[in-house]
């Protein structure tokens, strides 16, 4: 089965339009109407409902930032009375307090369909397994990946994360054949299965990966390790959840599920949408959302857009991969650095492991990169003529990729810390000596 | 007659060694030959000793990860400028030496060399030529 809800995946852009300013206009008034900070931020606009007619009326409307969820912890900013919310999920920022999201009845349909169309688009049917291995609890991964699993009529598997042992037994003994969870976490268990030599053993053949960043380099070696195809799965749980994009089998961008939510992507300075193709803040906004409507909320990823139909038959426009976040970047002596421009270099390096850790820091009112990194088990570290060309080598491309020089410190294999869900790749030693 | 080496990368950070040496400690490895190769980043340990695979597990169960390396032992003759012979015997046969150290036996205060180069056999055949003696690993190993 090619779609999930082939009418809607397929529709025109014409009619998509129509139905997206039909329920933009809805969306507008109802968080008008029940969630003040909105209204708040309207007015202050100089903005009335009726001035939001469709989607060409979209950028008169301020962005929804991480901060204004942060600032009504925890329900300020939930559009319905507490009777109607049937789930709450959260996120833990790195600094702060957490974000609360809520979900009625029909917010919940809505992820399951979405969730639906990205397991049927990355190929998964009633007959699979999908082995859910993302945290569950107050992360959305788990329960938003047992749903759509659930509702494709697939046996679904909550393995969670953690127990690779089990993880393993799993695998071989319910044959799971579809597995979802971030790809470091895939990578970790690729690694285990290599370790385990068990990989004739398993069923799997399609791995659905989302919830941080990713390399196609990363792609092909967990592609490897697990015998599988891999798909980019977007979402976070502000919009919903995982499922809000996903690969289609051309793997040429992920197609927003355009009916739900509109995306955009802006100039990160200015804030003025950019031509389709440049990379800007990636911009959402919930159009059928009941809970918490959240009205061009900036991610704050960078990302690009893609417009044009797809050979796979959806006209949804295509998201391209993650290539770092505003959040993230990180400026040093003046140069925009995303973490996963390192991870690429590294990946491309036989000797180097992607496993890294950078560390920043002002010395002498100069910014200095250091970048630790794992030496690979097989590379013959018992020189150290070649370990020191190693170092220089990586040194050498990441000054090419990054345009700011590093130090390169080359550790022991397996002493870089591991993350079953998002990494921490960077220790920042600036912070408070501005 | 080559030497199982066993060598572990070690990271430049205080108790990263003494950790190390716990291990073969723990697991009552007795040590025939140690050298230690630092940078201002990393160190190289190497070692030899009486049971090169059973080191290889020992640090493979404790995640520490080693690897084996073939090198070339030579005795030293109890004269001045011996490890000079050895050398520059080498050296004229245009051979290059990438590490070398020497360490003293209690059995019969022989010094020996361990010797890394690129191609083992090129090396002991030269050294031999040259009238130097090596080191049946089966000796050291039981020394
Ligand atoms: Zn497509």
């Amino acid at each position: 089965m090619k779609y999930w809800n082939q009418q809607i995946e397929t529709i025109s852009r014409d009619q998509l339009e129509s139905l997206q300013s039909e329920r933009l206009s809805k969306t507008v008034a109802h968080a008008w109407e029940h969630c003040a900070p909105y209204r708040v931020k309207m007015e202050k606009a100089g903005l009335q409902p009726g001035n939001i007619q469709g989607i060409n009326d979209l950028t008169k409307l301020p962005l929804t930032l991480k901060d204004d969820l942060r600032d009504s912890y925890p329900y300020g900013m939930f559009a319905v009375p507490m009777s109607h919310v049937v789930r709450i999920h959260a996120t833990s920022g790195t600094t702060g307090k957490q974000t609360v999201v809520g979900y009625t009845k029909g917010d919940l349909d809505v992820w399951n369909e979405c969730m639906a169309r990205c397991l049927t688009m990355a190929g998964a049917t009633a007959a699979d397994i999908v082995h859910v291995s993302y945290g569950f609890a107050l992360f959305t991964g788990g329960l938003g990946g047992q749903g759509g699993g659930e509702t494709i009529g697939a046996a679904t598997i909550p393995a969670a994360t953690g127990n690779t042992k089990r993880q393993l037994q799993m695998f071989t003994d319910f044959g799971s054949t579809v597995l979802l969870c971030t790809p470091s976490y895939a990578m970790y268990l690729g690694d285990a299965v290599r370790e385990a030599g068990i990989k004739d053993q398993l069923k799997l053949r399609i791995g659905v990966l989302g919830a941080e960043a990713w390399t196609e380099q990363m792609r092909g070696e967990i592609e490897e390790r697990l015998g599988i195809r891999c798909y980019d799965i977007f979402g976070t749980a502000e919009l919903m959840g995982p499922g809000v994009s996903c690969e289609c089998a051309e793997r040429n961008g992920l197609h927003v599920m355009e009916d739900h939510f509109i995306v955009e992507i802006l100039d990160p300075e200015t804030k003025k949408p950019l031509p389709d193709g440049q990379p800007g803040e990636l911009v959402f906004s919930c159009i059928t959302k009941e809970a918490l409507p959240l009205i061009r909320y900036n991610t704050r990823d960078i990302c690009t857009i893609d417009r044009k139909p797809c050979t796979c038959g959806r006209n949804f426009t295509r998201m391209g991969k993650i290539t770092g976040r505003t959040d993230d970047m990180l400026i040093i002596r003046g140069v925009n650095v995303f973490p996963s421009q390192v991870e690429s270099v590294l990946l491309g390096i036989p000797g180097a492991a992607p496993h890294y850790l950078l560390v920043v820091d002002r010395v002498s009112n100069l910014d200095t990169l250091e970048v630790q990194a794992e030496i690979n088990a097989d590379f013959p570290f018992d020189e150290v003529r070649r370990v020191e060309e190693l170092e220089r080598r990586i040194s050498a491309e990441l000054l090419s990729v990054l345009g700011v020089s590093a130090k390169v410190t080359l550790k022991p294999p397996g002493s870089v810390e591991r993350f079953e869900l998002k990494a921490k790749r960077v220790l920042d030693k600036r912070k408070g000596t501005n | 007659m080559f030497i199982d080496q066993i060598s572990v990368f070690v990271e430049n950070k205080q108790g990263a060694l003494k950790d190390i040496l716990k291990i073969l400690a723990d697991g009552k490895i007795d040590l025939r030959a140690i050298s230690i190769a630092d940078t201002s980043d990393f160190g190289i340990l190497r070692m030899i000793v009486p049971n090169p695979d059973g080191a290889l597990e020992l640090f493979r169960s404790k995640g520490v990860t080693a690897s084996k390396t073939q090198v070339t032992g030579c005795k030293l003759s109890d004269t001045p400028g011996s490890l000079y012979h050895v050398l520059n015997t080498l050296h004229d046969a245009g051979i290059s030496v990438e590490y070398v150290y020497a360490f003293i036996t209690r059995k019969d205060e022989d010094a020996y060399v361990i010797l890394r180069v690129e191609d083992n056999d090129a090396a002991q055949k030269t050294l031999l030529a040259a009238g130097h003696s090596l080191i049946d690993p089966h000796d050291l190993y039981g020394i």
